[in-house]
């Protein structure tokens, strides 16, 4: 008897296919364009300048170009993934006949796509047309490498790796690739310098994400941005500064795997942390600070990554460090519709004339409602420092362990920072994993 | 045909048809057109030989889950536990290769030990539910849930603890092992012949083993009536223990091959809702063995085509989850339907 079943399935779905036939009026389909790969391998060649103070100028291309992109949650999180889908649907309005594809919730094991890693859906979305991949989190790191070098024919861009830095220390030889970052440390000195211009006990709290170069060095950079403000704005002890760093494991809350930002932010809220500077990809500090606000409690938040965030709950909302992909991608794009790609590299800096030109600022920072006006003053005047050059990223500094980070008067070069091997001193929290 | 024939055979097309009717009105419902959308799922699962082979890798590991319930499922046992018995494989795997990483060891040995690691650890988290129910009275249920618990739990320690990557800590997993450690893919591909043709050969053999062996013979009659089993001289509790030990040394199989195979390295949800997947396709087939391979692979197929839906008309990627569950528990409550009209008949 079971030997029918699988004609019979067969038969079945052919039936419905044929009903189907007669359904509604189809929406159209992305095809993908019959568009050959490049002729020519991309050189490996010196990264090209940042572009970041450049207007990007509307270019049109003859046939339609299409870019895939791999995103770490969903396209519509109000952080991170939706940061960089903004910035594929800015680069969709700046090359006339260019089309993005996207596939969502794309990380190690996602219950989404059983057995199916980042390279494979890269190649779902090669299957589509796409001649472009962005792989947009570092939890796609060794995917998008591996993907470059078995795919030469299609370009790649590694969002926040650092494969294709020549002075980096990963540095690999992948022609087609491409790695972007923002240099979001700026923005996190800003978000840090809020914090503690608004905080009444003094005591910060950082939900912090997993913990790597990248993690620790953002939190880092809010902790300076915090303590400078403390001590020469506000002109305070900073022994009186609690800065206090709390992982939950990943970008995101996945139940049972991470610990739940939620609680964590509560924890903060609950014990005496009246701010609480978010470090991950989704809302839960805000959205718990809105709880904790109505159920009495004087306490603020900061958002992450996407401009709008703190449309979430915006009188605690002390403001938005957030990413503005477009202009980036675009440049990037750009040289791979034109032929003119290279491998490099991108940290690209604000553009201080104005951090929030949607053209030409890589990092930008929205204030919230919950700033005080008299904060907010300050918080431009810091601005206008950090635009004038002002470097908090300058010793004397040390680790964590006490360690001489940077010596008196010496400035962090790039390595330093991107590389930060640990927490600075004052700051509590784990540097590494336990 | 005898009219019972025809009977059933209406049910279960019944069945089939009415999840594809219901799959087809959701589909309607979310705006993408059913048809197209049906010949996308279609082309993203063969379209290509990459995506060929995507289905390959997928139906490998959920060969071996399926042939480790239907095991259990012959003795009568509901061995939910697999996620965690995949995982600890992945565990002991990962553990035997960084055990010899640096060892002098030729690195194929080295694979086969660790195959061999996850098979132990697969079977040892086995023998914990079955123990737990023999010996304990603890429901093979509650049992094996629990243990996939401690095992998300044991994965989650080692990951953030001794075997996290120098200087992270971060769900990504462990440090990838070196490359001569993987298991050797076909050229061009992540697809390894070895875990194809285990796969095959451990559903081959579960066939056998059900369908021609004296053991076989005495699973069943332990699964469909152990107290008669017993008073026929059949140690049923040694079967038992026995049926969880093969399927897990089974599901361990699968956790070893994930992260040698797949992702090169431990990450905590290395078992992909392979287990849980694995029950549905043994459901679904009314545990016959002989149907596993292709119903199995109609599976695989789904998961990676329906990636599509997403890229092209932005479905959610659940979507061949839906479908499959729509196809387990319709036929399921045909086949109640089924016995209900020939009770009544």
């Amino acid at each position: 008897m079971r030997k029918n079943v699988m004609t019979f399935a067969l038969l079945a779905m052919a039936l419905v296919m044929v009903l189907s036939a007669c359904g509604p009026t189809p929406t159209p389909v992305t095809q993908a364009p019959a568009t050959p790969p490049p002729a020519t391998q991309p050189p490996a060649t010196q990264p090209p300048a940042p572009t970041a103070t450049q207007p990007p100028a509307p270019a049109a291309t003859a046939a339609p170009f299409v870019f895939g992109m791999l995103l770490v949650g969903p396209h519509n999180d109000q952080g991170w993934s939706q940061a960089t889908y903004d910035g594929g649907q800015y680069v969709e309005q700046k090359i006339a006949g260019s089309k993005m594809l996207y596939l969502e919730n794309v990380y190690s094991g996602s219950p989404a796509y059983p057995g199916q890693t980042a390279s494979q859906l890269a190649a779902q979305l090669v299957s589509q047309g796409a001649k472009l991949v962005f792989f947009n989190s570092d939890d796609m790191k060794d995917e998008a490498l591996k993907f470059a070098q078995a795919n030469p024919n299609i370009y790649v861009v590694g969002v926040s790796d650092d494969w294709t830095w020549k002075d980096g220390k990963n540095y690999t030889v992948s022609a087609n690739q491409f790695d972007v970052m923002g240099r979001m440390e700026y923005m996190k000195m800003v978000a840090g310098c809020a914090a503690a211009l608004t905080t009444q006990t003094g005591k910060i709290g950082f939900l912090g994400p997993l913990i790597n170069d990248e993690t620790r060095r953002l939190a880092a950079s809010a902790f300076l941005g915090a303590k400078y403000c403390w001590t020469n704005v506000l002109k305070k002890d900073a022994a009186n500064l609690t800065f206090t760093v709390t992982w939950i494991g990943f970008w995101f809350n996945i139940p049972g795997v991470t610990s739940d930002p939620s609680q964590v932010a509560d924890n903060f809220y609950n014990t005496g942390y009246d701010v609480v500077i978010s470090g991950i990809d989704t809302t839960e500090a805000l959205v718990q600070a809105e709880k904790a606000k109505q159920a009495g409690k004087a306490v603020w938040a900061l958002a992450y990554d996407y401009k709008s965030n703190c449309g979430v709950a915006p009188d605690i909302c002390l403001g938005v460090p957030y990413f503005n992909w477009g202009p980036a991608y675009l440049s990037i794009v750009k040289t791979a519709v034109d032929g003119s790609w290279t491998q490099g590299f991108q940290w690209n800096a604000p553009d201080w004339t104005n951090i929030n030109n949607p053209d030409t600022s890589a990092v930008g920072f929205n204030k919230g409602n919950g700033l005080s006006a008299d904060n907010s003053t300050k918080l431009d005047a810091f601005i206008a420092e950090l635009a004038g050059g002002l470097n908090l990223w300058k010793g004397p500094l040390n680790l964590q362990d006490k360690s001489v980070y940077l010596a008196d008067g010496a400035a962090a070069t790039d390595l330093q920072i991107w590389y930060l091997p640990q927490l600075l001193e004052g700051m509590q929290g784990d540097s590494v994993a336990k | 045909m005898k009219k019972n024939t025809w009977v059933n055979l209406g049910f279960q097309v019944g069945a089939l048809v009415l999840a594809l009717l219901i799959t087809t009105l959701i589909l309607v419902a979310a705006g993408a057109p059913p048809l197209k959308a049906y010949l996308s799922i279609l082309s993203g699962a063969f379209g290509s030989t990459r995506n060929v082979v995507a289905v390959l890798i997928t139906w490998s590991p959920l060969l071996l889950t399926t042939a480790g319930v239907l095991i259990t499922f012959a003795a009568g046992l509901w061995n939910i536990g697999m996620e965690g018995q995949m995982t600890l494989g992945a565990i002991f795997a990962t553990g035997m290769l960084r055990l010899f990483e640096h060892a002098a060891l030729p690195p194929a040995l080295i694979i086969i030990l660790g195959i061999l690691a996850g098979i132990l650890g697969g079977a040892i988290w086995a023998a914990l539910a079955g123990a737990l129910k023999t010996f304990g009275g603890v429901n093979e249920i509650f049992g094996g849930l629990g243990l996939n618990f401690v095992a998300t739990a044991l994965t989650i320690y080692l990951v953030f603890g001794p075997w996290k990557r120098p200087g992270v800590g971060s769900m990504s997993g462990t440090q990838p092992f070196d490359q001569a450690l993987w298991l050797p893919t076909l050229p061009g591909t992540e697809l390894s012949i070895w875990s194809l043709v285990i796969s095959v050969l451990v559903i081959a053999l579960v066939y056998l083993l059900l369908r021609g062996t004296h053991f076989g013979l005495r699973l069943k009659a332990v699964g469909k009536n152990s107290k008669a089993a017993f008073l026929m001289g059949v140690p049923t509790w040694q079967y038992s223990m026995f049926a969880f030990l093969l399927c897990g040394a089974f599901a361990g199989l699968a956790g070893g091959i994930q992260v040698m195979g797949i992702y090169h390295r431990l990450l905590p949800n290395i078992s992909n809702g392979y287990g849980f997947l694995g029950l549905l396709v043994a459901m679904l087939i009314n545990y016959q063995a002989l149907w596993a391979a292709p119903i199995a692979f109609l599976f695989a197929a789904l998961n990676t085509g329906s990636v599509q839906l997403q890229i092209i008309y932005k479905l959610d990627s659940s979507f061949a989850g839906v479908l499959q569950d729509l196809l387990v528990l319709l036929v399921l409550l045909g086949e109640g339907a089924r016995q209900r009209f020939i009770k009544k008949n």
